[in-house]
């Protein structure tokens, strides 16, 4: 068994980019990472970062002209990029899935619960109406939905939004892929149903073995769910590290600042420390860092590096991956210095 | 859904009632007297007194109302002695103009319309929708900028241009056609079609060119929904995607505006009826109009209205039956 045997997806140097009337968005560039088989991988940022586009490029769902991806992503070994859109299609639902942010606008208004599942099913499988209406009727049993024999029936705008993504999940894992990625599946729920929700992906996961790529901007999440953090700005990797390495021991300046931007409830604050600015535009992205206009420890690097030189990634330990030109002593001192993760040097 | 519809049904027969009346007063709030209007220049003020008697006109408003409805469901006798002449039910009076019956007028001209604008509406949603979609699949690439280049054109062009010049050409000038001389459909097939190709081929020009646009516009918008990249999230095949998802969706306001257009054209295409000569309501309106034959406009108004009612409720029913959202009791 060779250490890939358990990579399920694999995406190297994945680059997007988007061709407008204002010239061209780079919203992806060079993003590489693997998932193991039923691990979770969060990749968080802000909007904007790249986050969303790179997934749909995975998943082959960035249908438009403008749109270019290039760069290698394995999914169990077979290259997807550049592949036949039909080879990518007969996959998608299938072996790999998708859910979506808002459960409402991404279920069809026009049909039932049932027929959306029954669909999903179809698709993929050689099989009857009935039998795929007993597969939806036990997914549906499966996440949680109740008088399934009722709900089956109805439509979308006739459920709450934690039922609808319910339905969404259950749509996604009815055909028990490998590879789910969730887009923000959380962000559009109230808080009570978002911790429900996680905790049926969750359990889900435990039961079908699926890899979860966890889009989100909300580290809460990330702390429940993934093993391991991928963290994005404008459209790069700037922080690669197993969860509790990113939490603990951040190396990089937009880590920390995503961080300190979280309010903690056991420290009493007046004011949240947002990080000050804004991204950069992905038309026009600066030569060096990619935080650079954003970073108040620039100046700590010396022959302006962080303007001329896009910072390679460094790796800090053997699960743990950053881009920054500080170096290592200036880093542990920053972040004793603001109190930043745990500090055990 | 049939409570629904009862209750739209109803209302539907409220808005006649009250159509009815305003229709009425339209006929009172002329400047000249009704009486006035019933003979010619040479008419003696005797002559119009006892018209005014023999129509009723003399009688309160209300009275006049109620008699002019009664008219409509039971038929209606006008004068006394051995002046009386029967007006049968649905009566709406006597055209001023001919003295015949209106509703005589009305029941001869509403076929020729309403062929004129089936026609037309089958030939427009047929080339209409097909050039959308084709333009919408085939977004920024030759196909959509022919086709929209064709719509924009088509939509430009007034009705009454269009009309005269395919009159001017293909009749006067090339003689392909014969001259338009309207024949009931079942009598004289040849001639009905000969006749009515130019003037459909004049409405679903504009037509046409407003669905096209309207059609790509809808699924492009639709192409951009959440739950389109569901369903390709899925699996499915574009094809599918197209067909079950997208186009069901982007259907909704292309049906309003089909019940609408079509309803309006039911009311007499008055510009292209007059080019090609077609005895239709619109003709039927407009003489009426010009020789101020009271009775047949309210007439001719009426029945149009009905006719934008009732298109309004159909589409409403389309509607429930599209877009299970509608669904409320």
């Amino acid at each position: 068994m060779t250490p890939k045997d358990n990579v399920i997806l694999e995406v190297k140097n994945l680059n997007v980019e988007f061709t407008t009337d204002d010239g061209v968005v780079h919203a992806v560039n060079n993003v590489s990472y693997t998932v193991e088989r039923g691990k979770t991988l969060a990749i968080v940022g802000e909007s904007g970062s790249g986050k969303s586009v790179s997934s749909l490029a995975i998943m082959g769902l960035l249908t438009g002209t403008n749109s270019n991806v290039t760069g290698e992503v394995f999914f169990n070994g077979k290259e997807l990029v550049g592949a036949h859109p039909d080879e990518v299609r007969k996959l998608r639902g299938d072996e790999m899935a998708m859910i979506f942010q808002d459960p409402l606008s991404a279920l069809h208004p026009y049909y039932t619960i049932g027929d959306q599942l029954i669909e999903a099913v179809l698709v993929h499988n050689k099989i009857s109406e009935e039998a795929a209406r007993e597969r939806a009727i036990e997914m549906l049993i499966k996440v949680g939905i109740s008088s399934v024999e009722q709900r089956i029936d109805e439509y979308p705008h006739q459920l709450s939004g934690g039922m609808r993504q319910r339905i969404m999940i259950a749509m996604a894992l009815i055909n028990g892929p490998e590879l789910l990625i969730a887009d923000e599946p959380t962000t559009a729920l109230d808080v009570t149903v978002q911790a429900q929700i996680l905790e049926l992906l969750r359990e889900l996961q435990k039961e079908f073995g699926t890899a979860i790529v966890l889009i989100t901007h909300d580290l809460g999440v990330v702390a429940d769910l993934a093993d391991e953090v991928l963290v994005m700005y404008a459209g790069s990797a700037v922080e690669h590290a197993g969860v509790r390495e990113l939490f603990y021991e951040p190396q990089m300046p937009y880590t920390w600042g995503l961080l300190a931007s979280v309010p903690q409830i056991s420290v009493k604050k007046e004011k949240l420390d947002p990080i000050p600015g804004s991204p950069p535009s992905l038309l026009n992205l600066p030569i060096g860092c990619v935080f650079e206009p954003r970073c108040t420890f620039k100046n700590q690097v010396a022959n302006n590096a962080c303007v001329e030189k896009f910072p390679e990634l460094l790796v800090v330990s053997q699960n743990h991956e950053a881009r920054c030109h500080l170096s290592e002593s200036q880093r542990i001192a920053i972040r004793t210095d603001r109190k930043i993760g745990k500090i055990n040097k | 859904m049939f409570p629904y519809i009862v209750r739209r049904i109803f209302v539907m027969f409220l808005m006649l009632t009250l159509l009815s009346i305003v229709v009425f007063l339209l006929f009172n709030a002329v400047p000249t007297d009704p009486a006035r209007l019933t003979c010619g220049k040479s008419c003696t003020p005797e002559v119009i007194a006892a018209n005014r008697i023999r129509l009723g006109l003399d009688q309160p408003l209300l009275t006049q109302y109620l008699e002019w409805i009664k008219g409509f469901f039971v038929g209606r006798t006008y004068g006394t002695g051995s002046a009386t002449f029967e007006c049968s039910r649905p009566c709406l009076g006597y055209s001023f103009r001919s003295g015949e019956e209106v509703t005589t007028l009305i029941v001869n001209a509403v076929p020729v319309t309403m062929y004129l604008a089936l026609g037309a509406f089958t030939l427009w949603m047929v080339v209409g929708i097909s050039a959308g979609i084709v333009a919408a699949k085939h977004q920024g690439k030759w196909q959509d900028r022919t086709i929209m280049g064709i719509a924009l054109v088509g939509y430009s062009l007034p009705v009454f241009f269009v009309g005269l010049l395919l009159l001017i050409f293909a009749i006067v000038r090339w003689n392909v056609l014969p001259y338009p001389d309207y024949e009931p459909p079942f009598e004289d097939p040849v001639a009905f079609f000969q006749t009515m190709l130019l003037p459909w081929v004049t409405l679903a020009i504009l037509y046409s060119a407003y669905y096209a646009r309207l059609t790509r516009s809808q699924i492009l918008e639709t192409m951009g929904e959440d739950y389109i990249r569901t369903a390709r999230a899925k699996g499915l095949s574009e094809r599918v995607v197209f067909r079950k998802h997208a186009f069901r969706a982007g259907l909704t306001p292309i049906v309003t505006s089909a019940g609408l257009d079509l309803a309006g054209l039911l009311g007499g295409a008055i510009i292209t009826e007059y080019i090609f000569s077609l005895p239709g309501l619109g003709r039927v309106a407009i003489g009426a109009v010009t020789d101020y034959d009271l009775p047949t406009i309210t007439a001719a108004v009426l029945v149009s209205a009905v006719f934008i009612i009732i298109a309004n409720l159909v589409v409403d029913i389309l509607y429930v039956a599209i877009d299970p959202r509608v669904r409320i009791t």
